[in-house]
């Protein structure tokens, strides 16, 4: 693992490198470095950069972003990264964060491509799973629709800035039918070797009707190291398609993390997503779903755990754009030491979307008299004949059980330890695959349980 | 002395629930303490565990040692064990792994080797047919979905597990049908030695039909009232506590223990 060096002496308190607004910041990064690409893509980053010029920095007077002050990330005089990073990175780290080793992953660092970090595996007929510079070098026709669209009202600045800036991202691309059994496996690495660097990752996930994929998004850094990562994922599902989503964020906490995962979802299109978020200074993890065609479904699972100084904030947009599609959301914070952590769950029903079946819950613990939690559930309904639940709870430890815990010997600290765990597990069992799950168990176990616990709360025996 | 309770005072707030009880339990012996609903026999079994809700004075003595200075898990690592009224539900911990858990911390705090898996379960197999639970229950969380009579096994499973000392069974008969006091008063009679002492509170005799107890004592508005041998719990069986409740300490000073 590298650390950062030179930067903590060029910045005292930051000030020196602050920004205040995107062109400022846009003239500081420059343009992207990976050459022209197809003509619709340069005039579409020349408009996304007007736009979020236009559009300027999101404040806490913005509804989505009124937790998440972004004044410590535009104090970091950011540079764009470099290519070239990744043969700092050796495979026994890329391996660490990887859950099978015999699966196909694909490999970033600080949004490039490092294919000698990579592996792809056999796939099956049709089947194309590459970097997305690499598709654009081709010119990638196919994929003006979804990067040359106007913003909308639920875009912000930083969206736009991806777009204009990304580098390169992961491209999934299943023609109908098409199943792949194992995880795909994603990994986003941030890595600074001298001043802080910002990269803009940007990965397409497209399921044709039919097709069946499972991906995993890993986004970590190297210890000590000043990044912010800038990330879209879009994933489109065609009728009857089934896509498994799961991300696990845990960047150094020296880093900022700033991402949406952009979903639309076709008739009978069955959409999930599990996520863990352990790392970043501040992390701010966008989940927008639109249901648009007729009986799909989309199950939305998180798990944040802000401790220290961190702050996790997780703005949810569900819309309901046809009949007879449900949603269920379930998100568990759990905050100690000064953490912060979010929940800004925003369901809309459009006119028409009757029969739609939607579910909304937030449960948080605080563990610790500084950490703060924010809950806010939102529903909007613009139609009859909806079936709509929200819930929202803060808590404490259960004293009861606690002192159940203690009165059959275990020590005080083990027994907040192993409650704690248990009140993650709940979101951790909704994870299907065995491997995967055992992998986010030790992750989270390693947060939340003290040696003297163990892993084995991770499972009965 | 096993225990020992000088002038035991309990409160939460300016509700004083235990009023100075006293009380002496020797090793060997099995002490049922009955009495009216509200009459502070469950804050006394708490308080002795360590429940911390309590503003408490007066003194009790453990095998000599000031019990009150320990903290719950101390307390269950020194040999008291308390079986629960109204045992915790426990959502995402498993039964065998809380178990397990448990047993060893008190094990490693005892200065005995901590079982490994294999060998907690052969341990927890031969426990678990004493109260006639099946090995499902292992799997379940703590106390998660248990009916009434399966916590209150649970419970005696633990004992029989953690092998305490000092039992305290606080109303552990109660809502059980008879087959399940059976079960239950098998695991704790299984249990019975001359160096392990146990307090049994009931609100019924019929616990103490499996149960003989060495001395019945009758806890009325935090005191207790009355003590005497188990022809006291037949006797309260047949006229109530109607005349009890109005009793006090001095009137009739409890004969604590049995002492030579």
């Amino acid at each position: 693992m590298t650390t950062a060096t030179s930067t903590a002496t060029s910045t005292p308190e930051g000030r020196t490198g602050a920004i205040s607004t995107v062109a400022e910041l846009l003239s500081r990064l420059g343009l992207p470095s990976l050459g022209p690409g197809p003509p619709w893509l340069t005039q579409a980053r020349h408009e996304s950069a007007e736009w979020a010029i236009m559009r300027g920095f999101p404040t806490l007077k913005d509804e989505d972003w009124k937790y998440t002050r972004l004044g410590p990330l535009l104090d970091v005089p950011f540079e764009r990264a470099e290519a070239g990073a990744g043969h700092r990175i050796s495979p026994a780290t890329v391996d660490a964060l990887t859950i099978d080793a015999a699966s196909t992953r694909l490999v970033f660092v600080n949004g490039f491509f490092a294919p000698e970090l990579s592996s792809i595996t056999e796939l099956p007929e049709g089947v194309t799973v590459t970097n997305l510079a690499s598709v654009l070098a081709e010119g990638g026709a196919l994929l003006e629709p979804f990067f040359s669209h106007p913003f909308s009202e639920f875009d912000h600045a930083f969206t736009a800035l991806n777009t204009c800036l990304f580098e390169d991202g992961a491209f999934i691309h299943l023609p109908a039918g098409a199943l792949v059994t194992a995880p795909i496996e994603l990994v986003f690495l941030s890595e600074a070797h001298g001043s802080p660097v910002v990269s803009n990752p940007h990965s397409l996930i497209l399921a044709s009707p039919g097709s069946r994929v499972a991906v995993v998004e890993t986004y970590a850094g190297t210890t000590g190291a000043i990044t912010c990562t800038n990330a879209v994922t879009q994933v489109v599902l065609g009728e009857g398609a089934q896509v498994e989503h799961y991300k696990i964020q845990d960047e150094t906490d020296t880093g900022f993390h700033l991402a949406l995962l952009d979903v639309r979802q076709g008739p009978e299109s069955r959409f999930s997503s599990g996520s863990v978020a352990l790392g970043s200074k501040i992390a701010r993890n966008e989940v927008r779903v639109r249901l648009e065609g007729e009986g799909a479904e989309a199950a939305i699972d998180s798990l944040y755990l802000p401790c220290a100084d961190q702050h996790h904030d997780n703005p949810i947009l569900i819309e309901h754009a046809a009949p007879r599609c449900t949603s269920r959301q379930l998100y568990k914070g759990i905050a100690d030491e000064r953490g912060h952590g979010v929940f800004n769950g925003r369901i809309i029903v459009w006119s028409g979307a009757e029969g739609t079946d939607a579910s909304q819950t937030n449960k948080n613990l605080l563990l610790s008299d500084h950490a703060e939690i924010d809950t806010r559930p939102r529903l909007e309904i613009f139609t009859d004949d909806v079936k709509c639940t929200h819930g929202a709870a803060v808590g404490a430890l259960d004293e009861e059980a606690l002192f159940y815990l203690r009165s059959r010997g275990v020590p005080h600290e083990a027994a907040r330890a192993l409650l704690t765990y248990a009140f993650a597990r709940e979101v951790l069992d909704l994870i299907p695959s065995e491997s995967l799950r055992a992998h986010v168990e030790t992750l989270v176990a390693g947060r939340l349980l003290t040696d003297d616990v163990g892993t084995g709360a991770r499972s009965d025996e | 002395m096993m225990l020992q309770i000088e002038n035991l005072h309990a409160a939460i707030g300016d509700n004083e629930i235990l009023r100075g009880v006293d009380l002496e339990v020797a090793a060997g012996e099995v002490h049922a303490i009955m009495g009216p609903n509200g009459s502070g026999k469950s804050t006394l079994a708490n308080v002795l565990a360590g429940h911390e809700a309590y503003d408490i004075a007066g003194r009790v003595l453990f095998e000599g040692q000031d019990l009150l200075a320990l903290s719950p898990e101390d307390r269950a690592a020194a040999g008291v064990f308390l079986a629960f009224q109204n045992p915790v539900e426990i959502p995402g911990v498993g039964n065998l792994y809380f178990l397990r858990m448990a047993l060893n911390s008190v094990r490693r705090r005892r200065g005995l080797e901590e079982l490994d898996v294999m060998g907690f379960l052969a341990l927890a197999r031969e426990r678990m047919k004493l109260v006639e639970m099946d090995e499902s229950f292992m799997s379940r969380s703590v106390n998660e979905g248990f009916s009434g009579g399966e916590k209150k096994r649970n419970e005696i499973l633990q004992m029989t597990i953690l092998e305490p000392k000092l039992a305290i069974l606080d109303e552990t008969d109660s809502g059980l049908d008879i087959d399940a006091l059976r079960i239950v008063a098998g695991g704790v009679n299984a249990l019975r030695r001359p160096d392990r002492a146990m307090i049994v509170i009931t609100h019924h005799q019929r616990l103490l039909d499996y149960l003989v107890p060495d001395r019945v004592h009758v806890m009325a508005a935090g005191r207790i009232v009355r003590s005497g041998d188990k022809d006291l719990a037949l006797e309260l069986e047949e006229h109530g506590y109607a005349d009890l409740s109005q009793e006090t300490a001095s009137d009739r000073p409890a004969t604590v223990g049995a002492t030579p």
